[in-house]
């Protein structure tokens, strides 16, 4: 744990520095000063660190940015909590993460809000921004308070995965939303063309009898929600996109100017339908993962910016939550720990240029949220990520520090590891 | 752990029934042979046999059922174990315990097999997966996804009435393809058999997704669908199906996909009959079929039995301490 968290002037020493928004990758020292950079490469006037982080041979990133991640707190604490989940993001190179609003109870008062910041501040170890409830009890009917939310620091609305039916309703959450500069959050999928559905309505859910969910359950909503975007004007974004044709639906709203977002969840670009077919409960996700090729699609609609964020998706779950058959099992994986490894996979993969992925893990996400995060200028915040990008470890119940061990990467050889993360300035994780 | 070998242990003996997927043709051509020499058995006038003498086996039940529980426990019977009912809907998962926990309180029993039928896809699997070492698990159907000893007990059927070559036969399956867990498993069991064709005739609404995947012709019209098949099988219709707005009436789907006298002059002159029940007289098909000299719908229940009683012993043949 922190080495010296009262150390004001730090240096971080001989780091390849990697800050895609202001297209820096260099060799460089960095010189923080009370939790902003002040300083590259040569020290200010007068500078005496207090602490010196050796960074050679390792990269030098800005904090992550998770745009969503489950902390299980409040209400259901036998899952996880804020202080094991945020500790869990530290070590993985995560500064900032944003919860959705589907906690019990549902974030839909400032109060709630306010519960999770104070908690996230007891913790210390992550940022933590939430999204307010699109609805109240997110049940569809009512509109939330959305100017109190925004008020109280959500950083957006969002109905998270209940299903807002009524597109009347839909249509004047947008409104009202547009109406406060805030961004709305949008899970597509239609509750009925999903139909209760656990599994992409595909070869293998067939071959498995399990009930599908076809691929219109995402584009029949996201044109439905293109089209309302465009009638009131909203900034929004979409969550967790599973399909190629979505991605390009999504791709073409931007081309034609739409203010649209959206991201994609990194299991979704590593997994598909192929992995559930021994009824693997550990790949049950919702969305449901899709085929091979959409896999491929999502990966290009990553490398080419219209998914302009990776998440963790983080869903930490307590072992009986999978422990069943498939269909009864909940949802989810355990993600903070693998986001950055896994991401600095697809480089070795070849689907995307370093650069550009640290950019989808840090300005893209923090730019969506609307935080001033993610970037390494002058002036600016010092959250930092260093990593050796060499480093290869497993896996495995020693190493994941989420209070949930549910995932299907379990075992599997990460390469790149977080040796120190700072948020403001302060140390709040180091290796060893 | 893979689901295929799951269910076969290192010497390539059954362990578990579960699906019929990842089975080859040489243990699901053992299972009939088998399955044959108790056939023997069950007209006897003393129809036991001491093979499962001392075993206990649980009818482990989360669905409702009477005919499938009737055949295990009977099958059980004739090879002499004791037998325990358990049904689900109306015990102790009601009160909040979970599947896990059944199963370890039944563990504790020391029994050593389960047959079980739950409503969720990959039920089986998952209790083969947690059982104790000792234990077979047989699936009774799980979801939509299998019911192996019903397959095997319609290619027994049909293995006795055309002969053990399937590769001379066409066989259309009729009906509600999608919810069928006994339509996926007989395709498979088909297709391992070498079956010359496989159809499946259905309307798209009750069709899965990419349902040619299965490893059968798609068909949407009956009298093209049958047309010089030797076997037809009717699938059940769910009477929920008409709310799940799948299909307009029982009327129109009676007129359009059941089975009459009429429509069987399409199909090859001697072709045969099949349903594993119960039927819906006048949605599936006509009294007049079902009761013919065509049906052989009552030759299937009695076949199950001495299928079953093959799938058990097999499963319960395995040496002691030997867990694969």
């Amino acid at each position: 744990m922190p080495a010296n968290d009262t150390a004001t002037r730090i240096l971080i020493r001989g780091g390849r520095v990697i800050d895609p928004a202001n297209k820096v990758d260099t060799i460089q020292n960095v010189y923080i000063v009370d939790g902003k950079v002040v300083a590259f490469d040569h020290a200010p006037q007068g500078f005496r660190a207090d602490m010196e982080i050796d960074a050679s041979h390792l990269i030098v990133c800005p904090g992550l940015v998770d745009i969503c991640a489950r902390l299980r707190e409040p209400g259901q604490e036998q899952k996880a909590t804020i202080a094991t989940e945020s500790l869990a993001a530290a070590s993985a190179g995560i500064t900032t993460l944003c919860c959705p609003p589907d906690t019990n109870p549902v974030i839909d008062t400032p109060a709630v809000t306010e519960f999770i910041r104070l908690r996230a501040e007891a913790a210390g170890h992550c940022r933590i921004v939430t999204l307010g409830a699109l609805t109240q009890s997110l049940r569809g009917e009512q509109l939330s308070e959305m100017a109190a939310l925004g008020r109280a620091g959500c950083v957006g609305v969002s109905n998270a995965l209940q299903p807002l039916l009524n597109p009347l309703i839909l249509r004047r959450a947008l409104e009202y939303a547009a109406t406060f500069d805030l961004t709305v959050f949008l899970h597509p999928n239609d509750h009925w063309l999903a139909n209760k559905g656990c599994a992409h309505e595909g070869r293998v859910a067939t071959r498995l009898g399990l009930r599908g969910i076809p691929e219109a359950a995402e584009t029949a909503a996201v044109a439905r929600d293109l089209a309302l975007i465009e009638q009131t004007g909203v900034r929004a974004h979409f969550c967790r996109l599973t399909s190629g044709r979505a991605a390009r639906m999504v791709a073409r709203a931007r081309y034609d100017g739409a203010p649209v977002t959206a991201d994609v969840a990194i299991p979704y670009l590593y997994l598909s339908e192929m992995d559930i077919s021994d009824f693997d409960t550990q790949c049950h996700l919702i969305p449901p993962l899709r085929t091979v090729e959409d896999r491929q699609q999502l990966r290009d609609a990553m490398q080419q910016g219209t998914l302009s964020a990776i998440c963790s998706d983080h869903q930490p779950h307590e072992p009986d939550a999978k422990t069943g058959p498939f269909p009864a099992t909940e949802p989810g994986i355990s993600g903070l720990d693998s986001l950055l490894p896994l991401c600095l996979r697809l480089v070795d993969e070849q689907s995307i240029e370093l650069a550009d992925l640290i950019h989808r893990l840090t300005a893209g996400p923090a730019r969506i949220l609307g935080l001033p995060y993610g970037t390494l200028s002058v002036d600016a915040i010092a959250d930092i990520c260093i990593f050796d990008p060499s480093s290869s470890w497993l896996l495995d119940t020693n190493t994941i520090r989420s209070n949930g061990l549910n995932t299907p990467f379990m075992g599997w050889e990460m390469k790149g590891r977080v040796t120190h993360t700072l948020l403001a300035g302060k140390l709040v994780y180091a290796l060893n | 752990m893979s689901r295929h070998n799951l269910q076969i242990d290192k010497n390539g003996r059954l362990r578990h029934f579960l699906c019929i997927s990842g089975l080859n043709r040489q243990l699901i051509t053992e299972i009939l042979d088998t399955a044959e020499s108790f056939a023997g058995v069950t007209k006897q006038s003393v129809k036991k046999v001491p093979l499962l003498r001392g075993k206990t086996i649980v009818n482990l039940f989360f669905e409702a059922s009477t005919r499938t529980r009737t055949t295990f426990e009977l099958a059980a019977k004739r090879l002499s174990a004791d037998v325990l009912n358990i049904n689900i809907t109306q015990s102790s998962t009601v009160k909040g315990e979970t599947l896990l926990d059944t199963l370890r309180n039944l563990e504790a029993m020391h029994v050593d097999m389960f047959i079980v039928r739950h409503a969720d896809s990959g039920a089986a699997h998952f209790i083969a997966a947690n059982a104790a070492p000792h234990i077979s698990v047989i699936n009774a159907g799980d979801g939509w996804h299998s019911h192996p000893t019903q397959a095997m007990l319609d290619m027994f059927t049909i293995r006795r009435v055309k002969g053990a070559d399937f590769g001379a036969l066409r066989v259309a399956i009729v009906g509600d393809i999608m919810h069928s867990r006994v339509a996926r498993s007989q395709i498979h069991a088909l297709n391992l058999l070498n079956t010359g064709e496989v159809r499946i005739v259905a309307p798209k609404s009750l069709l899965p997704a990419h349902a040619e995947s299965l490893g059968a012709q798609v068909h949407h019209n009956l009298q093209t669908g049958i047309k010089d098949v030797d076997v037809i099988i009717m699938l059940r219709l769910q009477r929920e199906r008409m709310q799940g707005a799948l299909l307009p009436s029982e009327h129109e789907y009676f007129e359009l996909f059941g089975l009459t006298e009429e429509k069987l002059i399409h199909a090859s002159p001697d072709v045969t009959v099949m349903h594993p029940g119960p039927i819906n007289r006048g949605v599936e098909m006509d009294s007049e079929v079902a009761d013919g000299p065509r049906s052989v719908i009552l030759e299937q229940v009695t076949h199950g039995i001495a299928v079953r009683m093959a799938v058990m012993s097999m499963a319960m043949s395995r040496k002691e301490g030997d867990t694969g």
